[in-house]
């Protein structure tokens, strides 16, 4: 038998032994968080925990920001409120015509029996900072759990689209801006009606993907939302046209945008409450509850499936 | 009389509410609006790479990674990143502690450097391989700095344990 001298200093486990546990688990927090995203409930635990040093951060900005706003000349705000009241007046007009026209082809809708536009409605929240993290594109708002937000809401700003919500704390919310790199929105090009998602690249702007090399596509033209996704609404502006590649030697296009929201702004957006799901029609409706009874089978199919295209 | 921080005079056992105390005020550091500006450092992992090469039986690898998931959650990063960074920057700390602590100060933050770089290196890895994109080459400027601060830190951060000098002329020592 081996005996042991024994130890005169307890030290606990090996150093190595340590490392390798604690190297074990971070990555596998890693690929799990970066695979399966279900360490939501993880986060907002330890958010509990960040969120009030976070506060305690920004607070000396703040309070410089505060102090500028107080020293801001009563001159300069009552010129603001000057332009600001001819601003209202000059779009009350539209405002009044859009009013009325949008009645009328809620009725007109009606009359053809299509469905109505939804109409859009959300809460107000402001920017509190961007996220610390150089690898994306996010900024924390001051609304969250507690203001019944939830992940996937689109948020815009007086120009159009910013981001969408991907991440719910009990008091903030983390919104992907439309230029992360991760982040693509389904859009519409007004002037011709072509339908295409735009990407974000991650240094500002967007890109076009997908569409073949002699596509209708000009410098210029404004992409809005097409609204096929279900999640954001139709008719909103995202982009603007500014530069295209035609290269004979690629089949696609490649075509650059830049976003027409204030994307790396600070100021207030608004979150635009999620879309509700489209029903389905009745027919359709049986033959989905038909098909959920062997639910378990399906997905084991499907899975088999994806590991063997892998 | 105030001795430099190069003499080997015999210090005072460090409190371990101050370690909390200092890791905490770094992760503040690190959580202001400032830390988006070119070449600020890491100053978590500098206090985790110092309080490893100064106490390593106090700060290890646990403390590493319990602070190193704060800093992913407060900073919207992939969870682990920042503590995978951490963990092997303790390691690294407190192996190489005995002898980075023979040298003087100036060649001490050389021997720094390297594990500063490590965190750096380690998350740029992981967030390449899940594939975001790249921060550019400012993103490492910040260990320079970090391995510039270090003189400056051993100084402050060891005040604390500094025996008051109390001069006796008949002591023979």
């Amino acid at each position: 038998m081996d005996h042991q001298p024994p130890p005169f200093f307890k030290r606990g486990p090996a150093p190595v032994a340590l490392l390798s546990f604690y190297v074990a688990l971070s990555v596998a927090l890693l690929v799990v968080d970066a695979r399966l995203q279900t360490l939501e409930v993880l986060r907002q635990a330890l958010s509990m925990f960040t969120h009030p040093v976070q506060q305690l951060a920004h607070l000396p900005a703040q309070f410089l920001d505060n102090a500028g706003n107080y020293f801001v000349s009563v001159a300069r705000l009552q010129d603001e409120n000057a332009q600001l009241k001819r601003a209202r007046l000059e779009n009350v007009t539209t405002l009044l015509r859009t009013q009325q026209l949008e009645a009328e082809n809620e009725r007109l809708r009606k009359l053809l029996g299509v469905k109505e536009r939804q109409q859009a409605g959300g809460q107000l929240a402001q920017i509190l900072y961007s996220a610390r993290d150089p690898y994306s594109r996010r900024i924390v708002v001051d609304k969250g759990q507690q203001d019944k937000v939830v992940a996937g809401q689109p948020v815009i700003d007086d120009a159009g689209i910013v981001g969408q919500v991907t991440r719910v704390f009990p008091f903030v919310a983390e919104i992907t801006l439309i230029t992360d790199k991760e982040q693509a929105v389904p859009v519409q090009i007004v002037r011709t009606g072509l339908r295409s998602v735009v990407f974000g690249l991650g240094n500002g702007q967007l890109e076009l993907r997908f569409l073949p090399a002699n596509a209708d596509v000009q410098n210029g033209d404004l992409l809005v939302t097409s609204g096929l996704d279900g999640i954001f609404l139709p008719g909103f502006p995202v982009a603007k046209v500014v530069h295209i590649e035609r290269d004979t030697s690629y089949s696609f296009a490649r075509i650059f945008c830049a976003p027409l929201a204030g994307v790396e702004n600070f100021s207030e957006v608004m979150i635009l409450d999620p879309r509700p799901a489209i029903a389905l029609p009745e027919q359709l409706a049986k033959e989905a509850a038909g098909r959920e009874a062997k639910p378990a089978v399906r997905s084991g199919l499907a899975k088999k499936k994806r590991l063997k295209r892998d | 009389m105030q001795t430099s921080y190069s003499s080997s005079r015999i210090l005072l056992p460090v409190r371990p509410w101050f370690i909390g105390f200092s890791l905490l005020l770094a992760l503040l550091l690190n959580l202001l609006p400032t830390s988006v500006w070119p070449g600020v450092p890491d100053w978590l992992a500098l206090l985790v790479v110092f309080w490893s090469v100064r106490e390593p039986r106090r700060v290890g690898m646990g403390l590493a990674f319990l602070f190193g998931l704060a800093m992913d959650v407060a900073d919207a990063s992939l969870l682990g990143q920042h503590a995978l960074a951490y963990v092997l920057a303790a390691y690294g700390g407190s192996s190489l502690s005995r002898r980075i602590l023979w040298f003087p100060l100036g060649q001490q933050a050389l021997q720094v450097f390297p594990l500063l770089l490590l965190v750096q290196v380690v998350q740029f890895s992981v967030r390449m391989l899940v594939g975001a994109d790249s921060p550019g080459m400012g993103y490492f400027i910040g260990p320079c700095f970090g391995t510039l601060l270090w003189p400056l830190l051993t100084f402050v951060l060891l005040l604390p344990q500094h025996q008051p000098v109390d001069r006796d002329a008949n002591r023979p020592l």
